[in-house]
């Protein structure tokens, strides 16, 4: 039903068919695991290889790009946690262990309170939502990712007038974590939004990508997705969420204030220090082919460049 | 043949494994998910490693008396030079994509990328005068000329430093070797003046 809800421009006819193809894989796949099944009869095979989040509704925000190979989403990844390479965290993050996850969300808010991470997920209708990714390093992805809006969760938690920002926290368990070990980042990775950036309907809350749960390396057992900043922005494995009155310390800008703002939106017209942002390498493509230009708000203008209204980008970069 | 006479040539093989492995990787879909970077961080990394080999030559021949080493250091010095240029090619072609505008831009707006493009153009001299026909016309003035090594050492490893976002742990390990490398030569030089008072 896609066609149907996304603007008709944006649509390649050969991309709906790559989408509508991914669909129908994963169905055979399931439908051969349910045979398998029937035929050895053996309960312990049963769903295996069946997707986690099989029916998942669509996003009128959704991308139509083509999708980035999974293999390619989960083989390289920067998650220092899990080691500083970009083939670590895969090797690394091989035995973590997300569950049981529980997350805390206080500060101002009405309902403070320590959550089991099914529960806190359960309200919300999860929906696919693909959307492009930008590394602050000039690469980018497009990635099918499995969330519910963090605007949902948040109107469930009644935030108070003194609300003005959220900070979230990743897990840091240097036993669980091995990068953390190694003081590469002052531990544990913290990052935030201000409210309306929060509020508004493209920041999700990922809890699984490809139809399936999080890898480890992407961030399980949940994560935020802001598409129009840039990747850093995304804090993975997310522990605590805080409602404050003051603008939080990302963890980025604490190390590199001059390289790393709070806001961090996708711009291709404010250079980081050390590499313009005005192409990007999209990852899967030839590598001996030009990279492509990056997009204002990383193409979500559309949605949020009145958030920014009056704002000066150079100096709130 | 002697292995005198195959020294060379079976250094030369070894010194070209690291480019055969990238190519081969290329077309064995080896580089993983981003083959551009793959390819500009190696070039890069063996520019850099083949400096140190070339800078460990004199040292391991006082050490080890084979005065047989020294054929060797021409050609480690050309192969610094050699993955220096497949290192600035990969950067001009998969990073940039032959964008002169954006390329003079970065030489002079980043001081990595600026520090990075002087390391190469101190290397050009040195590959260009590594012949016997130049040794024997700049006499004294060649090794002068070819003491530009220990800049460039130096200015690569900051290099190295200047791109690095959070993890050290490469560049700390260059430069710790690159500091016994020229300890070596200011103790050398030292003692030389000594014997010479």
């Amino acid at each position: 039903m896609s066609f149907l809800i996304k603007k008709p421009d944006d649509i390649k006819s050969s991309e709906i068919t790559s989408q509508s193809v991914y669909h129908e894989r994963r169905e055979f796949i399931k439908k051969m695991s349910l045979a398998t099944t029937a035929l050895i009869g053996a309960g312990h095979l049963s769903l295996a290889e069946a997707k986690a989040y099989p029916e998942l509704a669509k996003s009128q925000f959704s991308s139509a790009d083509k999708l980035t190979s999974l293999d390619d989403i989960k083989s390289y990844n920067n998650f220092y946690e899990f080691g500083t390479g970009k083939v670590d965290p895969a090797k690394n993050a091989k035995n973590f262990n997300p569950k049981p996850w529980s997350i805390a969300v206080e500060g101002e808010i009405e309902k403070p309170g320590v959550f089991d991470l099914e529960d806190f997920v359960k309200p919300y209708a999860l929906e696919e939502r693909i959307y492009r990714f930008r590394c602050v390093e000039g690469w980018s992805m497009v990635i099918p990712w499995v969330g519910f809006p963090l605007a949902d969760m948040i109107k469930q938690f009644k935030p108070t007038s003194k609300a003005k920002y959220v900070e979230f926290v990743t897990l840091y368990d240097k036993e669980k974590m091995p990068g953390q070990a190694i003081r590469v980042l002052p531990w544990p990775y913290t990052e935030g939004l201000r409210i309306d950036e929060a509020m508004n309907p493209l920041t999700l809350m990922a809890v699984g990508l490809y139809g399936d749960e999080l890898p480890n390396q992407n961030g399980a057992p949940i994560r935020l997705v802001v598409p129009w900043k840039y990747g850093f922005k995304n804090i993975k494995s997310i522990v605590k969420i805080r409602f404050t009155e003051h603008e939080p310390v990302s963890t980025w800008h604490k190390i590199g204030p001059k390289e790393y703002g709070f806001y961090s939106n996708v711009n291709p017209d404010v250079d980081h220090p050390r590499w313009s942002q005005k192409t990007e390498r999209r990852i899967g493509e030839p590598f001996w082919s030009p990279k492509i230009q990056t997009q204002m708000f990383n193409g979500y203008s559309e949605q949020v460049a009145h958030l920014y209204s009056g704002m000066d980008l150079k100096r709130f970069f | 043949m002697s292995v005198h006479k195959m020294l060379k040539p079976v250094v030369f093989i070894f010194c070209l494994l690291p480019l055969m492995m990238i190519m081969w990787q290329a077309f064995t879909n080896g580089l993983g998910a981003n083959p551009a970077e793959t390819i500009l961080d190696a070039m890069g990394n063996w520019a850099v490693y083949f400096l140190l080999i070339t800078l460990t030559v004199t040292p391991l021949r006082r050490l080890t008396g084979w005065g047989g080493i020294v054929r060797l250091r021409r050609m480690f010095g050309l192969f610094v030079f050699f993955y220096a240029s497949l290192h600035l090619l990969s950067y001009i072609w998969f990073d940039q994509y032959f964008d002169w505008h954006e390329i003079v831009n970065d030489i002079i707006k980043r001081p990595f990328i600026s520090l990075g493009f002087m390391t190469f153009v101190l290397l050009i001299p040195l590959m260009l005068t590594s012949n016997k026909a130049m040794i024997i016309r700049l006499k004294a003035n060649w090794k002068r000329l070819h003491q530009l090594v220990y800049p460039i050492a130096i200015m690569a490893t900051v290099h190295f430093f200047l791109m690095t976002r959070a993890d050290f742990q490469q560049p700390v390990i260059i430069a710790l070797i690159l500091s016994v490398l020229l300890m070596y030569r200011l103790v050398v030089y030292f003692q030389k003046k000594a014997a010479r008072l």
